[in-house]
């Protein structure tokens, strides 16, 4: 559906997306996922038109974006990061030019506007003026807007970005329920809802493609579990003595809990992290020392992200923020 | 394109703009026909329009500061791209938009002259010549106006400048005859054209190796040419500033001569600042 064949954009010195390539299929949620400044909105603004590219093509359904603007982009719809909205309109006057412009006309004009406006549930404020709505709302006119035209695509540039917890969770269902009838695309840097919406995701850092798959096999493939985790019922140098039987053990930090237990993490480079556990099992098991917790540390997206901005500059003030917020919002769910 | 013009419009009925501009434009002309038509019961309604055109130094910035400046602002430029619709769709609908909220007081204008040809002898075909020059005179600002706009993002900041661009080319064949008609002067004139040129080029293009090399190359022009025969400079610089007056062309009109090389130079003026708005919001496109 959109092939994106070696983008680059410079904007004098600086490289804001290089030399990246990715092809999307109909009918899926990719969810673009990035640190802030990797180049995520640069690359949505390429695929929609609203800016060039320094070399490289996107062809939407095989229309080159740059040299068929026209039939490129009404087979897309977009929202920007800053929904672009006319404050002193109502959203009904709003999608009524926005449709004109996508040269829908009268019958088909009306009814796809009452279309959009019942999907994007903004019926009760089709009349006001956009200036007194709230944000959560005027997203979903944005959203309104990009489905005008029934595009086959749909790209959204951070569509949560700056709503309160209900109006995340109502935007990510319409979200999945857009992704039954078009290919949607969206960028965010919040990985919770990536991992919960998408089919696939494609992760940029530093304006290169670092990873493009579905959620679990990014998980599997990119960090293989190498940690365990041990809570015994011993004295800390009984504990480093048992530890110092065992081979293949890189790292290890030891941590006194309360009522005299012990918390082990174990970092290894044995290939399969359970030979470390059955190890481990058979020596406390040996010397008659309870263990109360044996876990081998899962890796979650949210690692294979760090892991990814850590390669690339930049990102990492900017997610030590995020993965604040992440945790929030999973207290609020 | 009609998508474009019926939604500026609307906007422009919705908000004050449209009003404010008209009844500038009509207060002025009804002064001006008071004064001459009425109380010192001249039958010649040319008169009017040129005592009245001064009143374009407010009303143009007034109608075009947010144009294009207000949707930069706003973000709602990210919508126009995005649009299946070209640039010059843009500019142009945008255009023909502000000429038709220009149109509308100037129609009620048109009444005028007959209304005053019930009382007395006036000769029409000037009346009527000088307001077709009078709408054309006002377009090319109009798009002047809009170029400004599409420069900034800050309403207040087109206005000013179109505020002072406008006024600057109504008293400049006045100033005209202030400056130095000297050869030396009219080549120190050009050279900081020239430099003020380079420096839009460079804000335009981001190339500061264009815009110094038009600059070089422009003055080397003048250089080679003023060595060869400096008495070519002579005048030059008041010549040029009669000839860039919007204003000057006019009171040709007034005078009763429908001048159609005048009415070409104002169409492209027209062209040239429309073309250059397109250039403007194009260049968005890439930085």
């Amino acid at each position: 559906m959109i092939e994106i064949e070696h983008l680059t954009k410079r904007y004098g010195e600086h490289l804001a997306v290089s030399d990246l390539s990715f092809t999307v299929d109909s009918g899926q949620i990719y969810g673009f996922l990035g640190p802030n400044g990797a180049g995520k909105s640069t690359t949505m603004n390429i695929m929609t038109g609203c800016l060039s590219a320094t070399e490289g093509c996107v062809r939407i359904d095989g229309h080159d974006i740059f040299e068929e603007p026209d039939k490129a982009k009404r087979l897309i719809g977009y929202l920007p990061e800053q929904p672009p909205l006319y404050l002193n309109e109502t959203p009904e006057e709003y999608l009524r030019f926005v449709g004109e412009a996508k040269g829908l006309r009268r019958a088909d004009l009306e009814r796809q506007i009452g279309e959009v406006i019942r999907q994007t549930g903004i019926e009760e404020v089709a009349r006001r003026r956009i200036s007194a709505l709230s944000k959560g709302y005027k997203q979903r006119v944005g959203i309104a807007q990009a489905l005008l035209g029934s595009p086959k695509v749909i790209v959204l540039d951070e569509p949560t970005v700056g709503l309160d917890p209900i109006q995340i969770i109502e935007i990510r269902d319409l979200i999945k329920e857009l992704g039954r009838t078009h290919t949607v695309i969206f960028s965010s840097h919040i990985l919770s809802e990536v991992q919960t919406i998408c089919d696939q995701i494609i992760m940029i850092a530093k304006g290169r493609l670092a990873a493009f798959d579905t959620p679990g096999n990014l998980e599997k493939h990119l960090l293989s579990p190498n940690e365990v985790v041990l809570t015994a019922d011993a004295r800390t140098e009984e504990v480093q003595a048992l530890l110092d039987g065992i081979d293949h053990i890189t790292d290890l930090t030891l941590e006194e809990g309360q009522n005299g237990s012990v918390t082990a993490r174990i970092k290894t480079d044995l290939g399969n992290v359970y030979d470390l556990s059955r190890a481990l099992f058979s020596a406390f098991a040996a010397s008659g020392k309870v263990l109360l917790e044996l876990t081998v540390k899962k890796a979650n997206l949210e690692d294979v992200f760090l892991e990814l901005a850590e390669t690339g500059d930049g990102g990492l003030e900017a997610l030590a923020d995020e993965s604040g917020h992440v945790e929030s919002e999973a207290e609020e769910r | 394109m009609i998508a474009v013009l019926k939604h500026e419009l609307k906007s422009y009925f919705h908000t004050l703009t449209a009003y404010v501009f008209g009844a500038f434009l009509l207060a002025a002309v009804g002064i001006g026909a008071m004064l001459y038509n009425i109380q010192a019961a001249v039958s010649n309604f040319e008169f009017v329009l040129s005592f009245s055109s001064l009143i374009f130094v407010v009303t143009v910035p007034i109608l075009t500061m947010r144009v294009i400046a207000e949707e930069r602002k706003q973000k709602t430029d990210q919508l126009l791209y995005s649009l299946p619709i070209t640039t010059t769709q843009v500019v142009v609908g945008k255009y023909l938009a502000l000429l038709t909220v220009y149109l509308i007081p100037l129609c009620i204008i048109a009444v005028y002259p007959l209304i005053f040809a019930q009382f007395g002898d006036v000769y029409l075909p000037a009346s009527y010549g000088s307001i077709l020059a009078f709408f054309i005179m006002g377009a090319a600002l109009i798009a002047l106006g809009m170029f400004i706009s599409s420069l900034t993002d800050n309403q207040g900041f087109a206005a000013g400048i179109g505020i002072a661009v406008i006024l600057l080319n109504y008293y400049s064949v006045s100033l005209s005859e202030y400056v130095s008609s000297t050869a030396l002067g009219s080549v120190a004139a050009l050279c900081v054209i020239i430099l003020a040129l380079g420096a839009v080029i460079k804000h335009l293009t981001r190339n500061e190796n264009l815009a110094y090399g038009v600059c070089f190359v422009l003055i080397a022009a003048i250089a080679a040419v003023c060595f060869m025969d400096s008495t070519k400079f002579e005048n030059l610089l008041p010549g040029i500033m009669t000839r860039l007056s919007l204003f000057d062309l006019f009171t040709g009109f007034v005078n009763g001569v429908f001048d159609m090389t005048s009415i070409v130079y104002y169409a492209s003026v027209i062209v040239f600042f429309l073309f250059l708005s397109i250039q403007s919001l194009e260049k968005r496109r890439y930085n």
